[in-house]
């Protein structure tokens, strides 16, 4: 049985109004038999201070991660991680997390490369279950024991590696770090640990919009109008172009990647998730600095 | 209990756990970190911010005869890092200057929390250490 939707009046402007479940939807179908709540944060300990009754916990590093290859799990990787999850090939997946939903997006683009049908984030992140006057628990879950398929990692769709970029150029590229960091003042992000990068700046010709300037103040998204106004307005971005998006990681971008594909129904957008810690640091690969886009070379 | 000690002893019990068992005792520290006197959370600028921690953290080292004192500040939302600075302060508060400055710098990796918090972030419980230890070294010259 399909999970009814959050027929939120402000969930209907966007392109994919699917996407998207308000504290108060979530609260309302807790107890659904056919939906799985999962918390996905920056922080490894964030859950276990609290949670939402019921939510089962996915982290970036040590579940969605390969511990030796860069690179995500495999088939077998995340059958494995469904089935500890009580999670079915068609579960309906409900993902909200710390600091916006910046790691619930991430999380969501993995679930994504599997091709898993319905995955929505909470409007508002971890905050909006608080702020709705909704308390968390410490209370483990029962998790209902679960059978899902080998599903092949889908690379292509919405996934681009180093090489796709450079035959990309002359399409647009998205760089959604921060100015600093695009105009090759850092190599990292303001207050965050280096991760490592040999040179600082951005592929040419990507604009430059910062991933937080997505949300609200209150961690929720923007209104479609106020997306467009950035993104198709301000940048001149279109939905029926080829958009890949980028950030240090690959996680930022994840964000950016969400609004732009299923908020503002761009269909081919990618995320380029090797970003900025292995771009600064590829040999022979042309970059500008500086706060303008520069040229695009030609495409190889 | 010595620094070296209480080390040993530290990692003989994340050792001892599972890897479950090892996040709850981070979280244990990090729900026990210390408050700070008023005479820092009423002057945060004399704090001093690591950066090369995933969530802001600041601390404050004293040292008065010849003993280092730790003061930790981390936001709720942010119980790693609370956990970290509270092993630290488990470690090496009220310990003297020799034994704090003498602490392995790789202790943070001894502690088998790798495979829990993933090696990226326990890089941030090797800054803190080595940003006491400079506090240290500076302030007891």
């Amino acid at each position: 049985m399909p999970v009814a939707l959050d027929s939120s009046p402000k969930f209907q402007g966007y392109a994919h109004p699917e996407v998207l479940v308000s504290a108060k939807w979530l609260n309302e179908h807790l107890g659904d038999a056919d939906i799985v709540v999962v918390e996905s944060d920056e922080d490894v300990l964030l859950y276990e201070t609290g949670h939402i009754p019921g939510a089962v916990k996915i982290d970036w590093h040590t579940d969605l991660n390969d511990p030796i290859t860069r690179d995500y799990v495999d088939a077998a990787g995340f059958k494995s991680l469904m089935e500890r999850s009580g999670i079915s090939r068609d579960t309906t997946v409900v993902i909200y997390g710390d600091k916006s939903n910046w790691w619930a997006a991430y999380a969501l683009w993995v679930f994504k490369l599997f091709g898993h049908s319905d995955v929505r984030l909470l409007d508002g992140a971890r905050e909006a279950w608080t702020g709705a006057g909704y308390e968390f628990t410490k209370d483990e879950p029962s998790i209902s024991p679960s059978e899902y398929p080998l599903v092949p990692r889908d690379d292509k769709t919405i996934r681009a590696f180093r090489d796709d970029v450079l035959a990309h150029f002359g399409n647009p590229l998205l760089d959604i770090r921060s100015l600093q960091e695009y105009t090759g003042e850092r190599t990292h992000m303001p207050d965050y640990p280096d991760e490592g990068a040999l040179r600082s700046g951005h592929i040419p010709s990507a604009v430059s919009v910062p991933w937080a300037r997505a949300v609200n103040e209150d961690q929720t998204f923007k209104s479609r109008e106020d997306l467009a106004a950035i993104y198709e307005g301000e940048k001149g971005l279109k939905p029926e172009q080829s958009v890949i998006a980028y950030c240090r990681i690959g996680e930022r971008s994840s964000h950016s990647w969400f609004v732009l594909k299923y908020l503002l129904g761009f269909d081919n957008v990618r995320n380029y998730d090797g970003s900025w810690t292995e771009w600064g640091s590829l040999v022979g690969v042309p970059i500008v600095k500086g706060a303008e886009p520069g040229l695009a070379p030609a495409a190889r | 209990m010595s620094v070296t000690e209480t080390a040993m002893e530290l990692k003989a019990d994340f050792a001892a756990l599972s890897v479950k068992e090892r996040l709850s005792l981070l979280l244990e520290f990090s729900e026990n970190l210390p408050e700070l006197p008023p005479r820092y959370s009423e002057h945060p600028d004399l704090l001093e911010r690591v950066e090369e921690c995933q969530s802001p953290i600041y601390l404050f080292v004293e040292v008065a005869d010849a003993k280092v004192s730790l003061f930790f500040s981390a936001p709720p939302e942010a119980p790693t890092t609370r956990g970290f600075a509270g092993i630290l302060s488990e470690v090496l508060d009220g310990q003297p200057v020799a034994e704090v400055l003498a602490l392995d710098e790789d202790f943070p990796s001894t502690l088998s929390l790798a495979e829990a918090v993933s090696p990226l972030r326990l890089r941030g419980m090797r800054a803190m250490l080595a940003r006491i230890k400079r506090q240290v070294t500076e302030k007891s010259s």
